[in-house]
């Protein structure tokens, strides 16, 4: 016989509802189980109506992220006994607005990672007969850590400047601007520095860390935002540099090539 | 999004840090010493004369401008952004900005009189 | 598609399903242990701001002539300021530790393509504050 533990899952519908209430439903414990598990046992055996997202249940898409027990977690990758207790809190994702249930409203996001142009940027481009774009080991190395990015948005739960300003582009954002920046191949950086060194950009970020802290595949936003306004600091000194040098901001500061 | 002239924010930020650095150095000793070591007797206090000889230093004087100017810059940023987040004033944007940059500016005026004309 | 009169609150914006918009309390950050370690991380800018003045305070008190600074260093005796100086030294150690800490994530220095870890650009740090407070003490002390 299982041991059994109790979810209370926020549980909010337009129609019904003004503001979400917690429902609790008991679950058994399995050792290998983990919260999305639980929430998949509810859906399929007590409650079809509880809405959530998931996909690939071993934390590689970024889907099923909501706030455990008032941490913003990946509930394929947060095992039923590490929850402590025998009482689960499931939330949606703090600072989203939430479609229904435990899902959020992610258009917001996404729009501030496209303000960032997450992808390469190329100022020329060479025929195909030059061959493809060369990198070493370790000129992967220097941006591997911020490619680790899924997009999960556990980041934006954790950092408290997304919930206060509306506008700030977030630490994943950042993050991906940043891992461009850094990918020898890519010409772009003026053009993202061109939008990011600015309050809702970059200097919004006061450094409080909880974004590295939360998230799942180790990519340290926190450290790429600080590298970031490092970064902006030269750009900004160069800017006052006499015009020879200062033209040059316009092609990029590519770190290579 | 629009594309503005990035802002001078890379200079109030190089200031806040800055600031950070040498407060993180230096004040820590300074209070030590001159707020519990001396006043409680754990140390014996230096004497006004000997104070006043290193002050007449010129590099004590841009020792001591640099420890009380850049530092209150420091504040001045970390401060607007506490106000702006923990109390959630950002309505209030041009007063925090004006005192928070204004003391500093202020303080740093002060210091550098206060060095100057120091004997 | 249109609210009906009769529902107090229609369930439907123009486009979509009303969502859930909840409001950040002014106190969010009184809600968990890291908020409340970062505010008051960044309160300790007021302890450093308030060092100045006291600093400045002296300044003024020594030029002002040896009775002035006699006046000045009694105060400093007084069990109210021995608190708030204990208290801002706390704070400021606060500043200090957590600096040298966060420091070298702004910094990624790659020695042969590692990345440097992160004790080896903050140890550095610590001796040479170490270091540095002991020049003062003892050119203060002299």
């Amino acid at each position: 016989m299982p041991d059994k533990t109790i979810l209370e899952i926020a549980r909010y519908s337009p129609e019904q509802d003004t503001n979400p209430h917690f429902q609790t439903y008991e679950v058994p414990v399995y050792k290998e189980w983990v919260v999305l598990d639980a929430l998949n046992y509810i859906k399929d055996k007590v409650d079809g109506s509880l809405t959530y997202r998931w996909s690939c249940r071993m934390g590689i898409c970024g889907s099923c992220g909501m706030m455990v027990n008032g941490e913003p977690k990946l509930t394929c990758a947060t095992f039923l006994s590490s929850c402590g207790g025998h009482k689960i809190r499931l939330e949606p994702l703090r600072y989203f607005p939430v479609v229904r249930d435990l899902v959020t409203e992610l258009s917001d996001f996404l729009l501030k990672l496209k303000k960032v142009k997450p992808w390469l940027i190329r100022r020329d481009t060479p025929p195909l007969s030059q061959g493809e774009f060369l990198q070493t080991p370790e000129q992967l190395v220097s941006y591997k850590q911020f490619s680790m990015c899924i997009n999960c948005t556990l980041c934006y739960a954790a950092c408290p400047v997304v919930g206060l300003d509306p506008v700030f582009v977030g630490p994943a954002a950042i993050a991906l601007a940043q891992r461009y920046n850094m990918d020898n191949r890519d010409q772009g950086a003026g053009e993202r520095m061109a939008v990011l060194a600015h309050p809702e950009g970059i200097w919004g970020c006061t450094f409080v860390g909880e974004c590295t802290r939360v998230c799942p595949k180790h990519v340290d936003p926190a450290g790429a935002i600080q590298q970031y306004k490092l970064k902006a600091v030269l750009d900004w000194m160069k800017r006052l540099l006499p015009p020879s040098h200062s033209h040059k901001e316009g092609q990029g500061e590519s770190l290579n090539r | 999004m629009n594309r503005q002239k990035p802002s001078n924010e890379a200079l109030l930020w190089m200031l806040f840090s800055a600031g950070g650095v040498i407060a993180a150095f230096l004040i820590p000793v300074h209070i030590f010493l001159f707020g519990l070591a001396f006043p409680l007797g754990w140390l014996p206090a230096p004497s006004y004369e000997h104070l006043m000889l290193l002050v007449r230093m010129p590099v004590v004087r841009i020792y001591l401008f640099l420890l009380c100017s850049v530092p209150l810059f420091h504040w001045a940023h970390r401060f607007r952004y506490t106000l702006y987040d923990g109390l959630q004033v950002k309505h209030l944007n041009e007063v925090i900005f004006t005192l928070c940059y204004g003391g500093a500016l202020l303080g740093t005026g002060v210091a550098g009189y206060l060095l100057w004309r120091m004997a | 598609m249109n609210p009906s009169t009769a529902k107090p609150r229609p369930a439907y914006t123009e486009f979509h399903p009303r969502w859930y918009r909840p409001r950040v309390s002014v106190y969010w950050w009184l809600g968990e242990w890291q908020y409340l370690r970062f505010i008051l991380r960044e309160l300790s800018s007021v302890f450093v701001a308030a060092f100045v003045i006291a600093t400045l305070l002296g300044l003024r008190a020594l030029r002002n002539g040896p009775e002035a600074y006699a006046r000045f260093l009694h105060r400093l005796q007084t069990p109210t300021a021995i608190v708030l100086s204990t208290i801002s030294l706390f704070f400021v150690l606060f500043h200090t530790i957590t600096w040298f800490n966060l420091a070298p994530r702004a910094m990624a220095i790659r020695l042969r393509g590692q990345r440097l870890p992160d004790i080896v650009i903050a140890a550095p740090n610590y001796v040479l504050w170490l270091v540095v407070s002991v020049a003062v003490g003892w050119l203060v002390l002299r």
